[in-house]
């Protein structure tokens, strides 16, 4: 298969203004999802009621751009209804596709919207020719979110084995566990990625003075401690500090942000059809810096001409770290 | 309580020495009062070749003794040479419990058994799983009761199991923390999780447990319990109650701990104190159950 003459850039709107921002910024298409649990950024004063949702696509349409709706969450038992509406209303408001991880979700988009395109989340964590040909073969998939934990030679070879298309992460905040499958979040104070589309929601976190240091508490658990002067993260717990052999470390990962800027070339080579930017939970100045920045380096490289300056991404990054993650040497 | 609800000793998680692990099983065929016993490796694929010569004898012991054995699946399933594996044992006339959506792949059209690391949240996914043949499931550790109850109750031609003790396997990754924590990589990882029979202690910086390292795996801390609640499950329809081998803990009394209570011939209250006395100083959880935070312990009231 040879690569597409340009990556198509997929990009966040957590409310209808910063989705108007990413189609002003570049976006080629806008994910966003409903006010509810339905969707893996159910945070306070984020995302579309249909009625935007509506508005939204309609919009994004007469600029000659796409909107997907994020439905990517797993339903609670007894509460699947709420799920399924979504998915009916996503169609009849004109997406052009759902972005969908939980097993019943996907076959009652399969059987009752034949027609509405699906998109596997990254919360189904579908990273090998395996799994993504199974989902394939049930639901009719036409593309897959690959997990933020493969190199970039993993990358070409599954994209090269599987018949969907393949986006990936080029920009925000990364999960080192399999998406869809940590309960971290909830083990601590009862609220899950999975079924509330939350992780260590902000009202859960606590900074408490400890001597000369601070504390990062999530609910009960003090999952960081800061030095005079050390910059603050945020405590997700998978970038939490914790003792083992009774020194603290990041165990799981230091708290950095993705980002991709610089390998693009290589990711539309190994046949990647989208680029994906995190973050619905940030605000419109955000996806509008990010996005213009992603869009002159794309346009660049389908012209052929060298990548311009995107030096104000990195300010942009988680801690103000970046990382290249896996796509260098793998997620060992 | 009905006498009918069945006992299963769930997936060795950690990295045992292989025969320390064919002696435990041994003397779980000989003296635990289980129905069933699932083996198989969950964590890491680099791990089976050390019990495979072992496990066809610790299969024929378990099942002279009377046991229905299962074999689970990997968490992640990455290679051909894993999914055809599972198609193996199936054909062989074993039960899977599979761990993986890529699983059900190899299993689709024959009995299966629906592992507590597939994400079976709701009576939409039940439904679907059935279809493919699911048979059993065992599920989620982050359900509550409530959520629970709707499953079990959904279709009775589909049992469910439930997890009753034991740390829950909270995370899976891609990487190896614990070689990670020793200065490794998961390629040259050099076996080190094998050093820690009881996983290795993930504490808070000032020094409270919370979390253990397992392979690519992460579990609590605290040990699940569920004695007080096993009379209401059972009367939600969930038939199956999984106990999960933990180090330096004698499954054999534990099983019949759980036994005694599920048979009503001893209070929740006394077991539940017969097994703190054992299994001191690890704290006691059970708060998704009961809907709040899975660390949490919700005292009898």
């Amino acid at each position: 298969m040879s690569p597409p003459a340009s990556l198509e850039l997929v990009c966040p709107a957590g409310t209808p203004a910063a989705l108007h921002a990413a189609i002003e910024a570049g976006a080629d298409t806008v994910y966003c999802g409903f006010a509810d649990a339905t969707n893996a950024r159910n945070y306070p004063g984020l995302n579309f009621s249909r009625a935007e949702m509506r508005a939204g696509i309609a919009h994004a349409h007469r600029q000659g751009r796409r909107v997907l709706v994020a439905i990517n969450t797993f339903p609670r038992a007894g509460e699947t209804a709420l799920w399924q509406r979504a998915v009916d209303d996503a169609a009849g408001c004109g997406a052009d596709g759902v972005i969908l991880a939980d097993l019943g979700v996907l076959d009652h988009a399969a059987t009752r919207h034949p027609a509405l395109r699906r998109h596997l989340s990254v919360q189904a964590a579908a990273a090998n020719p395996l799994a993504i040909g199974y989902y394939r073969e049930r639901f009719a998939i036409s593309r897959v979110v690959l997990p933020r934990v493969l190199a970039l030679a993993e990358v070409a070879a599954l994209v090269g084995a599987i018949a969907v298309e393949a986006e990936v992460f080029a920009f925000g905040s990364l999960g080192t566990m399999v998406e869809g499958r940590c309960y971290l979040s909830s083990y601590i104070t009862g609220r899950s990625p999975s079924s509330d589309g939350v992780c260590a929601p902000a009202e859960c976190v606590t900074y408490r003075e400890d001597g000369d240091g601070l504390r990062a508490m999530l609910g009960d658990a003090v999952l960081n401690r800061f030095g005079p002067g050390e910059p603050r993260s945020y405590p997700t717990p998978c970038k939490g500090r914790f003792a083992t052999f009774g020194q603290p470390s990041y165990l799981f990962e230091e708290p950095v942000g993705l980002n991709a800027s610089g390998i693009l070339a290589e990711l539309r080579a190994a046949g990647v059809t989208a680029l994906k930017i995190e973050g619905r939970q940030r605000g419109r100045a955000y996806v509008s810096e990010v996005v213009s920045c992603f869009r002159a380096l794309l346009d660049a490289l389908a012209a052929g001409l060298p990548p311009p300056p995107v030096a104000r991404l990195a300010a942009l990054s988680e801690g103000g770290k970046e990382t290249l993650s896996a796509y260098r040497s793998g997620w060992r | 309580m009905t006498a009918a609800a069945k006992l299963t000793l769930g997936p060795l998680l950690f990295h045992w020495p292989a025969e320390r692990r064919r002696d435990f099983y041994f003397r779980i065929a000989d003296e635990a009062c289980l129905d069933t016993v699932t083996l198989g490796e969950v964590v890491c694929a680099k791990r089976e070749p050390f019990f495979a010569d072992h496990l066809p004898q610790v299969i024929e012991r378990l099942e002279a003794a009377g046991k229905e054995v299962t074999i689970a699946t990997l968490a992640l399933i990455t290679t051909p040479r894993e999914l055809a594996a599972i198609g193996g044992l199936a054909e062989a006339g074993l039960v899977v419990e599979a761990n993986d959506v890529t699983a059900i792949r190899a299993l689709a059209g024959r009995p299966f058994i629906a592992g507590p690391m597939i994400n079976l949240f709701n009576e939409a996914t039940l439904d679907f799983l059935r279809r493919e043949g699911a048979t059993r499931a065992v599920l989620p550790v982050e359900l509550s009761a409530a959520a629970i109850g709707v499953l079990a109750a959904r279709d009775r031609a589909l049992e469910t199991e439930v997890q009753v003790f034991g740390r829950q396997a909270l995370a899976i990754s891609m990487r190896c923390y614990h070689a990670r924590a020793y200065g490794l990589h998961k390629d040259g990882c050099q076996f080190v999780c094998e050093r820690d029979p009881d996983g290795l202690a993930a504490d808070q910086i000032d020094g409270r447990g919370l979390l253990r390292v397992n392979g690519t795996q992460t579990l609590s801390h605290g040990y699940l319990v569920l004695l007080r609640e096993l009379a209401g499950l059972a009367a939600a329809g969930v038939g199956h109650f999984r106990l999960s081998p933990q180090d330096g803990v004698d499954m054999v009394r534990v099983a019949a701990l759980f036994r005694a209570v599920a048979d009503g011939v001893l209070g929740a209250g006394e077991a539940e104190a017969a097994l703190r006395a054992m299994v001191t100083p690890v704290p006691f959880i059970n708060g998704y159950f009961h809907g709040r935070e899975g660390m949490a312990w919700v005292a009898a009231a």
